[in-house]
């Protein structure tokens, strides 16, 4: 299992997302961050046979690029957000996109085509937010139709409903963190679980919890970490873990029912953590990208929805590797860091699993490297078996 | 003496010494006339005068060391055979005059000559007088002797009388004997009568004397007579006066029984008494199981009375007396009433056997058990307190004073429960140390605390933090030499329980060694790594010097203080134990783990304080419609200025530390968009998108020359190391934050400014100035990519302002 060749945007770049809706392909979208040319979403299709990269670009015209989602029900619909500068006056607005049909399911062009027949997005809405500020995140409803939406914009949480086939974004209900000093959402997730009615944010060092009924506060994790709270994810199996990293080097486990103390805590980062992410279907595997150029990957085993590992019968073992796999799973399971990825040579802002092959993953750092990466063969057995 | 010998008067002195005074006299009156000697008369005494002078001088003279042959006339050693010795056995006086006559000059002749006749002058009038003495005694002595002659002649007649008076006497002596032979026959049978009716009287009187002893309470009396009659009236029984005799008597006694147990039973009369009374009473025959059960069910009473006592004083309310005090009651009290029933006990019921052995024991260890429980309750109360002597002495009275009982009631295991007593005490009294002194630790660190929140005001940076240091250091060494010296009491020698084996070895080992010192510097440890756990990451919660502080205190006993404590516990309570002591090595490596911790967290904080700054700089100011840089921003400035008093503050706790050579005139760089080829290298994909095979190959040879750098870093224990890491902290948060926001052409010019600005002072705190450099690049090429109109400064006008600010 050699490391997958890096690819490289040519431009900077902080956005990455799996192309949710798809469950065959390995596709990831990535969004560049360029002041000076036209931004692009190059979308990578991984051909994990061949073990070939295939690029297509799009171009995203509209400005830099800060976050991108792609919609869980619609492989062709994504949203990003973007700067947009006007009058010495920079705004991030977000707006959901259509991709031509024929990039939905990938082309197997060769790259250097790629490049000259660059196609245009789609525009299907913008979120307005002329009233809100400065749009943070796009969140979709996870395992949704793909027409609600929530964006996080300065110090508002906001509901959106996509109507007319996604041309029309209505605002459903919001609500804003109200408190001393310049409040500002980093981040959120929307939780899974609970019939998709939570969603979970991040500003400075405190992590909520929100219902997406009621518009308001659940849970509220003071001071989370020591520094600002980066990013934060659910765990795919286990409906009240989340996980949150920050500038503190470290990640943080919880259960939203016991707020004092986290869970458990990893410091194994040497800067600031930029990402976690749990792997959505084995949840011990955790990804983290930090600007330390860095990428671990955990195995959070005790915490995890599997603590105690699969039993596994002696006949199925053939291969030495597997051999010692077997092995393991009869000593008591232990947290520990499975690999560290050193391949990038910038900060790595973005980190996320593939949506259709739960053992591969994609990290991306601020020099538009993108490095696309496997669990290790002898762990994937270890947790299949 | 063999000087004074010849110049002395001698009643007989030897024949050839006067045959030689004569020969001289004789010579001399040949040689020439007398009378032209010195001045000073021959005669009488006054002749030794000179002599005594001259031995005087020769003493003198002895004394200054001049040798004996300079004392004028002495020879240096008279030889026995030598013929012209005067006073030589073997003088010769025709030797003598010869050598004389030949050695000698005529005026010594002469001279020898007035000697000899004067020194014969002397003699001749010693003579005369010793002769007139002699015969005065002799007259004397002839006239006793006479006297005594007559006397003798006397007494002779006398005895002769005596002798016939004596014959006389015998004579008539031996008539009268004869004379009364038979009438002194007839007197002795009447005296053996005499004495046969005497005993008959004392038995016909017994019983009336029995009730008189015994209303008299004479018992003791009563008691031997009732033992002298018992066998007579025993063996004569079948005679009915007699056993009327007995009868009584044995009514009697038993009345006398009952007084006695009566007596015994009331008791209030002390034990010495109790014990008289168990002896009549056996002594009377009375069964000695009952009275031996008897016996002590009173001796606890009595001893349930002290232990009421001791149990009074230890009340909540009344002023509870010292320890010592309590520990001597007891010991007077109880003890001691325990002592004297047991002695008592061994005494009078010895013929009992094991079983009353067995008896007493059992009724010891319950007694004992409950007299222990009211001292450990008392001991208990004395856990809190700080005076460890009184406590030893205080034990040790208790321990010895149960030592004499343990002898005696070995069984009851008496000594050994109160081994466990004091032993259990020892071991609370080292946790209280311990606690004591981690409770001194805890002062000590707020005591830091103050005083670094204090001096503040005073404006001057680093309030004496070596001083602070140095006094923490002292303060805990001396509270641990003071908490060694407390717990050394309990090995003293004189104290009772010294050579017990537990505090000859566990004690010592695992207690003092182990438990306090160990466990002392491991929570000290612990403490100090507890800042570095603490929720207040901020920066609030601890101050950074305290950190400091504490990393250096950790870093110094690594490398001294706690083998000096350790060696220091190690003499004191010399080791005998062999159980496994934690080596010095791994505790130094304890403490120097936490000493990096601490260490580590200071620079994170340190890191966060500057770090913040420049965070909320760059994220505050709108960077696009911002003016034409015209001065270093002041929060720049501000970051050399903290970095500087960090820099002055680890300096006063730690060396300085190695940096790397440095290269030519370093703070000469400017920095520029485009000037180092690197960075060139590094952003040249950004300006040609649509080459990704240049870029790899770019990109590939780039990460030949740059290293990771890893952001927080393990920290090594010198100032350089310390300021590098909090260095790399805060321009690593510079890039990223510089990396999140959009400059206009303005901006990026001011960010280039405050580069260079940093650069021209920041380099001389760190280990490798070539980081500064990579990273201060980073951050400007970083700001000309976010910058959609980059028009860097000149580097020349960039020197100009950044020398102006």
């Amino acid at each position: 299992h050699l490391p997958r060749p890096p690819k490289v945007l040519g431009l900077q770049a902080r956005a990455l997302t799996p192309q949710t809706a798809e469950t065959d392909a390995i596709r990831f979208l990535v969004g560049t961050q360029s002041l000076k040319y036209d931004n692009q979403i190059h979308i990578i299709d991984f051909d994990d046979e061949n073990n070939i990269i295939n690029k297509n670009v799009l171009l995203h015209q509209v400005g830099e690029i800060w976050h991108i989602s792609a919609s869980p029900a619609d492989k062709g619909v994504l949203a990003t957000c973007y700067n947009r500068t006007s009058d010495s006056k920079v705004l991030t607005c977000a707006a959901v996109w259509r991709m031509p049909k024929e990039l939905e399911s990938g082309s197997h062009e060769s790259p250097d085509d790629s490049s000259s027949t660059a196609q245009t997005l789609e525009l299907l809405c913008h979120l307005d937010n002329t009233a809100h500020g400065n749009m943070a995140c796009v969140m979709w409803e996870p395992m949704g139709d793909g027409k609600k939406i929530i964006s996080l914009a300065d110090n508002h949480i906001l509901l959106w409903d996509l109507q007319e086939s996604s041309s029309q974004a209505v605002l459903a209900s919001s609500a804003s963190l109200e408190g001393k000093g310049q409040l500002r959402f980093t981040s959120g997730r929307w939780s899974p679980h609970h019939n998709c009615t939570q969603v979970a944010t991040a500003s400075d060092t405190t992590l909520r919890g929100w219902d997406t009924r009621s518009m308001s506060q659940i849970y509220c994790i003071e001071n989370a970490h020591g520094q600002l709270v980066r990013d934060l994810d659910f765990n795919p199996n286990k409906q009240y873990y989340l996980a949150s990293c920050g500038d503190d080097c470290k990640v943080k486990f919880w259960d939203t029912r016991n707020v004092t103390e986290p869970v458990k805590t990893l410091e194994e980062h040497s800067h600031w953590v930029w990402n976690v992410r749990y792997n959505h279907s084995h949840d011990q595997l955790v990804l983290t990208g930090s600007s330390d150029s860095r990428v671990i990957l955990s195995n959070m085993v005790s915490i995890s929805s599997e603590p105690f590992g699969h039993l596994v019968d002696d006949d199925d073992i053939s291969d030495q590797e597997d051999h010692r796999s077997e092995e393991k799973s009869k000593e008591p399971l232990q947290d520990n860091v499975i690999a560290t990825y050193e391949e990038h040579e910038d900060s790595v802002y973005a980190v996320d699993w593939s949506s259709a092959d739960p053992w591969l993953f994609a990290s991306l750092s601020y020099d538009g490297r993108l490095v696309i990466n496997r669990v290790p063969r002898a762990l994937k057995y270890h947790i299949l078996l | 003496y063999g000087s004074r010998k010849f110049l002395l008067p001698s009643p007989f002195p030897a024949s050839s010494s006067w045959a030689a005074v004569g020969a001289m006299a004789a010579a001399a009156t040949a040689g020439s006339s007398p009378g032209s000697g010195p001045g000073d008369s021959p005669e009488g005494p006054e002749a030794e005068a000179p002599e005594r002078r001259r031995k005087a001088h020769g003493m003198l003279k002895l004394y200054y060391g001049l040798s004996e042959g300079e004392a004028a006339g002495r020879p240096a050693g008279p030889d026995p055979l030598d013929p012209t010795d005067l006073n030589g056995a073997h003088f010769d006086p025709e030797v003598y005059l010869d050598k004389l006559r030949r050695e000698c000059p005529l005026a010594q002749l002469m001279d020898s000559e007035t000697d000899m006749v004067r020194q014969i002058r002397a003699l001749d009038s010693d003579m005369q007088t010793l002769v007139y003495e002699n015969y005065n005694k002799f007259i004397s002595a002839t006239d006793t002797i006479r006297k005594m002659k007559n006397d003798f002649r006397k007494m002779e007649d006398e005895m002769d009388r005596l002798a016939t008076n004596m014959a006389v006497i015998t004579d008539f002596s031996a008539r009268i004997s004869a004379t009364l032979q038979d009438r002194h026959e007839r007197i002795t049978k009447l005296a053996g009568v005499h004495a046969l009716l005497r005993k008959l009287q004392f038995l016909f009187e017994l019983p009336s004397r029995l009730t008189k002893c015994v209303e008299l309470g004479a018992y003791g009396q009563a008691v031997r007579y009732q033992g002298r009659a018992q066998a007579v009236l025993q063996q004569y029984q079948h005679l009915p006066s007699f056993r009327a005799i007995q009868d009584d008597c044995q009514v009697i006694t038993a009345r006398l029984a009952q007084q006695l147990r009566q007596r015994f039973r009331e008791g209030g009369s002390g034990a010495p008494e109790q014990a008289e009374c168990v002896e009549l009473l056996l002594a009377l025959g009375e069964p000695a199981e009952e009275l031996c059960e008897e016996f002590l069910a009173h001796a606890r009473g009595r001893l349930e009375e002290e232990l009421r006592s001791l149990e009074a004083e230890l009340g909540p309310s009344p002023p509870a007396p010292d320890v010592l005090e309590f520990t001597d009651h007891g010991g007077s009290g109880f003890v001691g009433g325990l002592c004297h029933v047991a002695a008592a006990y061994q005494e009078l019921f010895a013929v009992q056997g094991p079983a009353g052995a067995e008896k007493l024991a059992a009724f010891a260890r319950e007694l004992g058990s409950r007299y222990f429980a009211l001292v450990e309750r008392r001991l208990a109360q004395e856990q809190g307190g700080g005076d460890n002597s009184l406590l030893v002495r205080a034990l040790d009275r208790f321990h010895r004073r149960l030592r004499a009982p343990g002898a005696l009631l070995a069984a009851a295991g008496l000594a050994d429960a109160a081994t466990e007593i004091v032993e259990r005490v020892a071991r609370e009294r080292l946790g209280h140390h311990l606690q004591g002194l981690r409770a001194a630790f805890l002062g000590c660190l707020t005591d830091v605390r103050q005083a670094l929140a204090a001096p503040r005001v005073a404006g001057k940076e680093g309030p004496g933090l070596a001083e602070l240091l140095a006094n923490v250091a002292s303060s805990i060494l001396s509270h641990i030499k003071a908490s060694l010296a407390a717990v050394h009491l309990f090995t003293a020698k004189e104290v009772s329980f010294s050579n017990k084996p537990y505090f000859r070895g566990e004690f010592c080992s695992q207690g003092v060694r182990e438990g306090l010192i160990v466990g002392f510097i491991r929570s000290m440890c612990q403490t100090a790594q507890s800042f570095c756990d603490s929720p207040g990451e901020k920066g609030g919660a601890t101050p950074p010097a305290l950190l400091l502080l504490l990393s250096r205190l950790c870093l110094d006993y690594e490398t001294a203080t706690i083998s000096y404590i350790l060696t220091l516990t190690d003499e004191q309570f010399l080791v005998q134990d062999q159980s496994p002591v934690t080596p010095v090595s791994t505790l130094c490596a304890e403490a120097r783990e936490t000493a990096r911790r601490l260490l580590t967290h200071y620079v994170k904080v340190q890191g966060l304080v500057i770090s913040q700054m420049l965070r909320k700089s760059v994220e505050t100011r709108d960077w696009l419609s911002t003016l034409e840089p015209r001065n270093v921003r002041a929060v720049m400035k501000r970051v050399v200025e903290d970095t500087t008093a960090i820099d002055v503050q680890v300096g006063l706790l730690y060396e300085e530390g190695v940096r790397k050579a440095q290269s030519s005139d370093s703070s000469k760089r400017t920095f520029s968009v485009y000037s180092s080829s690197r960075q060139q290298g590094r952003y040249a994909p950004s300006y040609t998108p649509s080459a990704p095979m240049d870029t790899n190959l770019l990109s590939n040879i780039q990460k030949l020359f740059s290293e990771r750098i890893d952001v927080f870093s393990p920290v090594e224990f010198n100032k350089v190391s310390v300021l590098t890491g909090i260095i790399k902290i805060s321009l690593k948060t510079l890039l990223e934050c510089v990396r999140l926001r959009t400059f206009g052409r303005f901006g990026l010019q001011q960010v280039q400014v405050d580069c260079h600005f940093l650069q021209l002072y920041l380099w001389r705190f760190v280990a490798d100035e070539e980081l500064v450099h990579l990273l201060l690049d980073e951050v400007v090429a970083s700001a000309a990519l976010r910058c959609p109109d980059p028009v860097p400064m000149e580097p020349s006008v960039v020197e100009v302002i950044c020398e102006r600010g």
